[in-house]
């Protein structure tokens, strides 16, 4: 069993080794070492459900130990799912996760911290946290779990709403514009960002699988099902009459394409869409996740409007960046190297003293 | 030529200019001289939030106060002996604090027709004998220092930066200030820029040797210095003696020091220490937005840090949220805010005493944090070991109470023995405290009521907290009536129950019949003005409260003891809500709410009036 001290300079580099600096465990761990003795409150058929799952799962893959994890989450349905593992964990305040996640990574490199939040939670009142942890990159995965609506309020849109939304506050239909949860985090200099979907196990651990090697901050958006108030809001991605057809799979390497559509670029330098059979392989652009510009990146983002004609799922962006975690030890490090380590006595006697009697 | 010298025991000076004149630095340099020379002082800055305001006019005024003596003194002063004034806007706005007999030393350079327009000055005050019953000093401040910087490669408008070196070195000569290290400091800050420096200290000297030539001062002054208790001192602000005090608090606590701060004014400066003393493994974290802040310290907290946050009252309202979840999930937590003037924005720059309330009610639900307020700049330090010590051994929040005045002022400090600082350290819980190895994240220390803090990292331990009402012991939650009730009660028992010291009264023949009590930075002000009453031959009790919650158990007897209790206040009447409601005494309240400190004068005289209507 490794074991890294408390309070662990971060002086090691790490880049793209999100689990250096988190002590491993050489026992066994299975599923149920992660299920806490909470019986899981959510509406039953709520895609929380298999995310839950999904996750419960994925962690003994890690094969950290369990208590050097962290669950810290906000308010919203979503947000009960500290509650469900058997790791330490915080269900704090509306929005905050991201923030008080923050203070906790950046102090402890040697846990491994993810937030749990949802469209409302993260993109609304909690907006402002989440675009200065994903500037910061410290080292954190965020799991968005987007519904497109307000649940544990009973129904109201949320930011990811589309416009026109018939709701309990909306009764003519909303008229704010929704945001892009893989576009705002691009644009807010995220070095880690993925899309996947509630239902599909597999694409989500492999995101995750991913989203953990990286070390910085990870945004995993979750297309994640409401089945009281937003029911089948992504329906088209399930739906296996349709969902080959519309799903474009993002692969490092990989030219990008669903079953009958191909990405190619444009005539007006951007992307665009276009039926697979009439372009040849060379036209199809081919995804780079690690370009350092992320206007690619933005721009398949983009594909997913109008709503649900192609969207592209997996890792958008997954570039190395310096952790905020690492580097703030560093400095502390540094200052030690170049001043001692602190000395109280000393402190205190610095600048002009006197002595009397 | 040799001059008369005059011995004073005490002098205080006004430095006023332009927010861009550098009053703030020359106070500050002179303040520094004062210490090394010996004196005890203490110091009141008072400068506008604009960073630069339009030049030249009343609300762009900056002041820097000082009160120097060659005995220990408590306040920076009421009125004046010596006013800079370096324009007509510097004279308008101090001239009503000033005495009749007071020397005035004014800029003549800048008493120009457009600068006294600006100030609505229909003649020239200097000439027109509207201040003859003043001493006025009119020196040509500017075109002496440009003069005297003749063969120095600068430009007319740099060279006339230096004027305030002048003034320095005019006023450093006028009261037998050393100068060696205001030469010094003046090498360091210009480093990088020799000429500058060069013609800084050369203006300096030039100011010292107008005041030794010039027949104008044909008096110098001496303060002896000041017979202070044996040891080692060093000049100190509040919130330079608070941010070593939270590093102090973090090596006593055995603790890594975590702030998590957003800008503000007063408070600034806490995060600007702090960041540069890494050295003690202090990471400060310069948050996105006040909320940030806190939630950072606290998220920190949970993982075993000393988390802290700074700010100021604006910042308090909107981290309310965040000490609730602090107070609820029972985290060691510290909260600073230095009060400024509000409500809202109010005025950044100036002092008050009006989030005690907040302080103590200021969120939702039933949700106590304990107190802890300064009473002076240096006692900042131990105030902040002491909101430490409670946060650790409780496992709670703790607003620390400082303000403005505290914070920007500065007075002499004995430093303490390191050795001598108290140990705060606290065990983290390394072992399950429940039946068949369960880990019960609320089952309670009897005495303390504290409850475990286990740390992630910590096998066995695993355990989720969080802002939903917990089942008493396991902390699962929990919506039953009764156990909401219990942990309520608890949660207030366990504040309720904190230690702290008695009250001490000051009551030195022990029949006064008035008592004047305070909290925070009233202390000096008011305990000058005890000095004054008993000088006078009257008789009045002192007792000062540093902790606000709880308050100390003996409070209400001392209230009793006495006829009459009269409680000062920067605020209207807050801490005397929260004793006439728990003691039921008729507290009598003096309010004043104008953004400055009282004035230990203004204070005698409420004090005898309260003893006077007592006879």
């Amino acid at each position: 069993m490794t074991s890294e001290p408390l309070f662990a300079s971060g002086k090691t580099s790490v880049n793209g080794k999100g689990l250096a600096l988190i002590p491993k465990t050489d026992v066994k761990q299975g599923l149920k070492d992660f299920k806490s003795d909470q019986e899981v409150r959510w509406c039953p058929g709520c895609g929380d459900y298999a995310i839950l799952a999904a996750v419960q799962s994925f962690l003994p893959e890690l094969g950290l130990r369990r208590e050097n994890i962290v669950f810290v989450s906000g308010i919203g349905c979503s947000s009960r799912f500290p509650y469900y593992l058997n790791t330490y964990g915080m269900h704090s305040i509306h929005g905050r996760a991201p923030a008080i996640a923050t203070g906790l990574a950046a102090s402890r490199p040697d846990l491994s911290v993810w937030v749990i939040t949802g469209d409302g939670d993260a993109l609304s009142i909690g907006g402002n946290h989440l675009i200065h942890a994903l500037r910061r990159n410290v080292n954190l995965n965020i799991l968005l779990f987007n519904n497109r609506i307000y649940g544990l309020t009973k129904g109201q849109y949320s930011p990811t709403s589309e416009i026109g939304k018939i709701t309990k506050s909306t009764p003519m239909g909303s008229l704010d514009k929704p945001f892009n949860p893989i576009s705002l985090a691009i644009g807010a200099e995220a070095s880690f960002v993925a899309r996947t979907l509630d239902s599909d196990r597999k694409h989500l651990q492999s995101v995750l699988r991913e989203a953990t090697a990286h070390r910085g901050t990870s945004l995993v958006e979750i297309y994640q099902n409401c089945n009281i108030f937003n029911d089948n809001a992504f329906e088209q991605l399930k739906d296996p009459d349709v969902r080959d057809d519309i799903t474009l799979r993002l692969e490092h390497g990989q030219p990008i394409v669903s079953a009958t559509k191909a990405v190619v670029r444009a005539a007006n330098g951007g992307i665009e869409v276009a039926a697979r059979d009439s372009v040849s392989a060379d036209q199809i652009l081919v995804h780079d996740a690690h370009n350092p510009d992320p206007s690619v990146a933005f721009a398949l983002s983009r594909l997913d409007e109008p709503a649900f004609e192609h969207v592209p799922i997996g890792i958008f962006r997954s570039v190395d960046r310096p952790s905020y975690d690492t580097l703030m030890a560093e400095q502390l490090d540094d200052a030690v190297a170049q001043q001692g380590p602190g000395d109280l006595s000393e402190l205190l006697m610095g600048g002009d003293t006197w002595r009397i009697g | 030529m040799t001059k008369q010298v005059q011995q004073l025991d005490r002098v205080i000076i006004r430095f006023a200019g332009d927010s861009g004149d550098g009053m703030q630095l020359t106070g500050d340099r002179f303040t520094a001289g004062t210490a090394e020379f010996g004196n005890d002082l203490s110091t009141l800055p008072n400068f506008p939030a604009e960073i630069r305001a339009p030049a030249g006019t009343l609300p762009g005024v900056s002041s820097f106060q000082l009160h120097f003596a060659d005995h220990d003194i408590l306040t920076p002063g009421d009125a004046p002996n010596v006013l800079v004034a370096m324009n007509p806007a510097a004279l308008k706005a101090n001239l009503p604090d000033l005495p009749r007999g007071a020397d005035i030393i004014a800029n003549i350079d800048e008493f120009t027709k457009r600068n006294l327009q600006k100030v609505g000055y229909a003649t020239n005050p200097l000439e027109d004998d509207s201040l003859r019953e003043w001493r006025v000093h009119a020196v040509a401040l500017t075109s002496l220092t440009v003069k005297a910087l003749e063969d120095f490669d600068l430009s007319k408008k740099d060279a006339e930066r230096s004027k305030n070196m002048f003034a320095l070195g005019l006023l450093s000569w006028l009261y037998h200030r050393p100068t060696e290290h205001t030469i010094k400091f003046l090498e360091q800050k210009f480093a990088k820029k020799p000429d500058i420096a060069k013609a800084n200290i050369a203006a300096f000297q030039a100011g010292w040797n107008y005041g030794e030539t010039t027949e104008s001062f044909s008096v110098s002054y001496e303060v002896k210095p000041a017979r202070l208790a044996p040891g080692v001192y060093r000049n100190i602000s509040g919130n330079q003696a608070l941010a070593y005090g939270l590093i102090a608090a973090g090596v006593q606590a055995k603790l890594p020091l975590f702030l998590g701060s957003y800008p503000i004014t007063p408070a600034s400066d806490i995060l600007h220490e702090l960041s540069r003393h890494k050295q003690f493994g202090v990471r400060t974290f310069q948050a996105e937005d006040e909320i940030a802040g806190v939630g950072a310290a606290l998220g920190a907290a949970f993982g075993g840090a000393l988390g802290v946050t700074t700010t100021s009252g604006p910042g308090v309202a909107l981290k309310a949220e965040t000490v609730g979840l602090a107070v609820t999930t029972e985290l060691p937590l510290i909260i600073v805010d230095v009060q400024r003037a509000g409500p809202s924005t109010g005025m950044p720059t100036k002092t008050e005493q009006t989030d005690l309330l907040m302080a103590m009610f200021g969120r939702n639900g039933e949700s106590p944090v304990p107190i802890v307020a300064p009473m002076s700049p240096s006692d900042c330090f131990d105030a902040a070991i002491e909101a430490a010590r409670i946060a650790v051994k409780y496992r709670t929040p703790v607003m620390l109470l400082s303000d403005g005045y505290l914070a920007n002022g500065s007075e002499p400090w004995r430093l303490p023995e390191v050795s001598e600082l108290p140990d705060i350290s606290q065990e983290f819980t390394t072992e399950p405290n429940g039946e068949d190895g369960a880990f019960l994240p609320y089952k309670r220390d009897s005495e303390t009521l504290a409850r475990p803090w286990a740390i992630p990292g910590t096998a066995g331990l695993e355990h989720r907290i969080g802002g939903i009402e917990k089942a008493d012991g396991t902390g699962n939650i929990s919506y039953d009536p009764n156990n909401h009730d219990l942990m309520v009660r608890t949660r207030a028992a366990k504040i309720a129950g904190i230690d702290v010291p008695a009250l001490e009264v000051d009551d030195p023949d022990g029949d006064a019949k008035v008592l004047v009590i305070g909290w925070g930075s009233t202390y000096g002000p008011i305990a000058a003005a005890v000095r004054r009453i008993r000088n006078g031959g009257g008789k009045v009790a002192q007792a000062h409260l540093r902790h606000l919650n709880p308050l100390p158990a003996n409070t209400g007897d001392v209230l009793k003891r006495y006829d009459k209790v009269l409680l000062p206040e920067i605020n209207l009447g807050q801490l005397a809500l929260l004793l006439r409601a728990r003691y039921l005494v008729d507290v009598i309240s003096y309010n004043r709410v104008r953004g400055l400190p009282f004035k230990a004068e203004e204070l005698a005289g409420v004090i005898q009036d309260v003893i006077d209507s007592d006879q």
